[in-house]
């Protein structure tokens, strides 16, 4: 399977990935090998199989519902890009 | 001192032979020598081991000891370590500082380890070289124009190199057994769910286990044990209770059963590499063992069914970074989606983009049955065929690598390359099964690693077969040229 400049454009898009139009060839080959490899698993019989979600077949651990964190806003805000009075700042969404 | 293992470094502690600071210096002396060669850390934690170290000393003094107290190790950098640079071998992450301790570092930090520094490692774990890593390619002590494994290749390369006395890491497809192959070391991948992911940066949530690079199974042991258990924190780890690794490993081997799976000696595998394989079960042999043909017929899906499941966590995992609320942001976003776009376009590497767009793709409306529910299908295929085998073997051993380490740059160019070098590793990660790697000989004046594959929960047995091994040679006393 060949992935075309436009599908791999796309993918990036969905990804939100900002990839420059001269890096658009090299992904495009290299997304084709990948999907190529993995297409092998075509030939592997799987009708009757269920997909397996659990390597132990465990479910969810539930806890009691109660308070265990406490607030660390300012220690989080630390790393953040761009902060102001507690909140985190972007470009502006409404206008 | 640095050609101590881990367990005889912590019984001179204990005796009082060595203080922690002396020791701790030693070991930063080292890296403050060798690691401008190497590039194994990414940090270094020299003002903060030594303050740790004099804690630790005061702690003996005291009598306030537990075995590992005052012993140094290093982390890989995809640990969360509160107060410390936490990068994931990223440039996304390059500015991050984590607020909070990963269950691993606070369980070792508690038993009195001090903590050297962070280890470089493939760029979020994605790769088998070391060579992804924002930070730059590490070298193998063992030859400096090879890999040194990925993606735990700085930890590696520090216990290898004897900058560290063991080392973290962890393994979602290979990245600790891969690694302590190729630089003559002993890696374990426990049990998914044996020890607790919290705090760990997250690669692929159902494949992703954490465990340790170091000399010998009973450094190991000594290791798992103080890291492993139930943590509430982490919801896939598993209530069940640690077993004494150490006192497991003088287990007589007699009556094991060794499964060789025919698939793993096909096409691909360098024939000197089969060779070591078969010098160890002499050994093993000898030793009491009785080996058994076996076959995994469904092994030919492993690398495939991985590249769709990895990818496919991946793409979901790292849509955490966007810019906004911590990691790399990009200058002067002129609105929302073009923040997060180049925020993550300049972010992330190449390989981490192609993980990223796999997984995207595999994932999306109109191919996610053909390849993802394939794939989870796929996947129950492979794990059944490790079920089945133990019901007849007590162990399944094999190569833990198809060659020794590659050249740097060798394998760059095509990634169905340098993903077909974890063959033997993936399908343990895919079934949740533990695995170990022990230094076996070499090939190439290159060390090669044995690996044995046990069932669930069973790392006990793990840890024991690769001790009596250890007792019966000495592969794992060797040490790089220039590093004695």
């Amino acid at each position: 399977m060949s992935l075309t400049s436009d599908e791999v454009r796309s993918i990036a898009r969905l990804a939100r990935l900002a990839i420059s139009d001269q890096d658009i060839p090299r992904y495009a080959d290299n997304l084709s090998r990948i999907l190529d490899f993995v297409a092998q698993l075509d030939k592997a019989e799987t009708a009757s199989v269920a997909p397996m979600a659990h390597p132990l077949d465990m479910s969810q651990q539930l806890r009691a519902d109660v308070v265990t964190e406490t607030n660390q806003r300012e220690l989080f805000q630390k790393n953040a890009p761009q902060v102001e009075a507690g909140l985190y700042l972007v470009p502006k969404v409404i206008e | 001192m640095h050609t101590k293992t881990l367990a005889q470094l912590a019984r001179d502690l204990k005796a009082r032979k060595l203080s922690s600071e002396e020791l701790t210096r030693s070991y930063l002396a080292r890296i403050e020598r060798f690691n401008p060669q190497l590039n194994a850390f990414i940090t270094v934690l020299q003002e903060e081991a030594l303050v740790a170290a004099r804690a630790a000393d005061a702690r003996i003094k005291r009598g306030d000891v537990g075995v590992l107290t005052g012993v140094p190790l290093a982390h890989k950098d995809i640990f969360c370590t509160a107060g410390v640079k936490t990068s994931c071998g990223s440039k996304m992450l390059d500015n991050f500082v984590s607020p909070y301790d990963a269950t691993v570092v606070e369980r070792l930090r508690q038993a009195g380890m001090v903590l050297l520094g962070k280890t470089n490692m493939d760029e979020f774990a994605m790769g088998s070289s070391n060579e992804t890593s924002f930070y730059g390619p590490v070298k193998n002590p063992w030859d400096p124009t090879r890999v040194p494994g990925g993606s735990s290749g700085g930890s590696a390369a520090a216990v290898a190199a004897r900058l560290a006395p063991a080392a973290t890491g962890t393994d979602t497809g290979g990245s600790i057994r891969q690694p302590a192959a190729l630089t003559g070391l002993t890696g374990i991948k426990p049990t998914y769910g044996r020890v607790s992911r919290y705090g760990i940066i997250a690669f692929a949530s159902s494949l992703d286990q954490a465990g340790v690079i170091t000399y010998t199974a009973e450094d190991a042991a000594l290791l798992l044990g103080a890291m492993a258990g139930f943590d509430p924190r982490d919801s896939t780890s598993v209530d069940r209770p640690v077993p004494d690794y150490t006192a497991a490993l003088e287990h007589p081997l007699k009556g094991l059963r060794i499964g060789l799976p025919k698939e793993f000696f096909d096409q691909g595998l360098d024939g000197r590499v089969g060779a070591a394989v078969h010098a160890a079960l002499t050994i093993y042999k000898k030793l009491g063992a009785e080996v058994r043909d076996i076959s995994l017929p469904n092994f030919w899906l492993s690398v495939p069914t991985y590249y769709v499941v990895a990818p496919a966590e991946c793409s979901s995992n790292l849509s955490r970074f966007d810019g906004v609320r911590f990691g790399h942001r990009c200058e002067s976003p002129v609105d929302l989606l073009d923040l997060y776009t180049r925020s993550r376009g300049e972010g992330f590497g190449a390989e981490v983009k192609r993980r990223i767009m796999t997984g995207t793709y595999v994932l999306s409306a109109g191919y996610y049955d053909a390849y993802y529910l394939k794939a989870q299908k796929t996947r129950t295929l492979i794990r059944q065929d490790f079920i089945a085998a133990f019901e007849n073997v007590d162990v399944i051993m094999g190569p833990a690598t198809p060659t020794p380490a590659f050249g740097l740059g060798e394998k760059t160019e095509d990634p169905i390359t340098m993903y077909l070098n974890d063959i033997y590793a993936n399908g343990v990660n895919l079934a949740g099964l533990p695995g170990i790697s022990i230094p076996m000989g070499f090939v190439d004046k290159l060390p090669v690693g044995l690996q044995i594959i046990g069932n669930y929960f069973d790392e006990a047995r793990l840890l024991c077969a690769a001790h009596q091994y250890q007792r019966e040679t000495d592969w794992h006393g060797q040490i790089p040229k220039g590093f004695q």
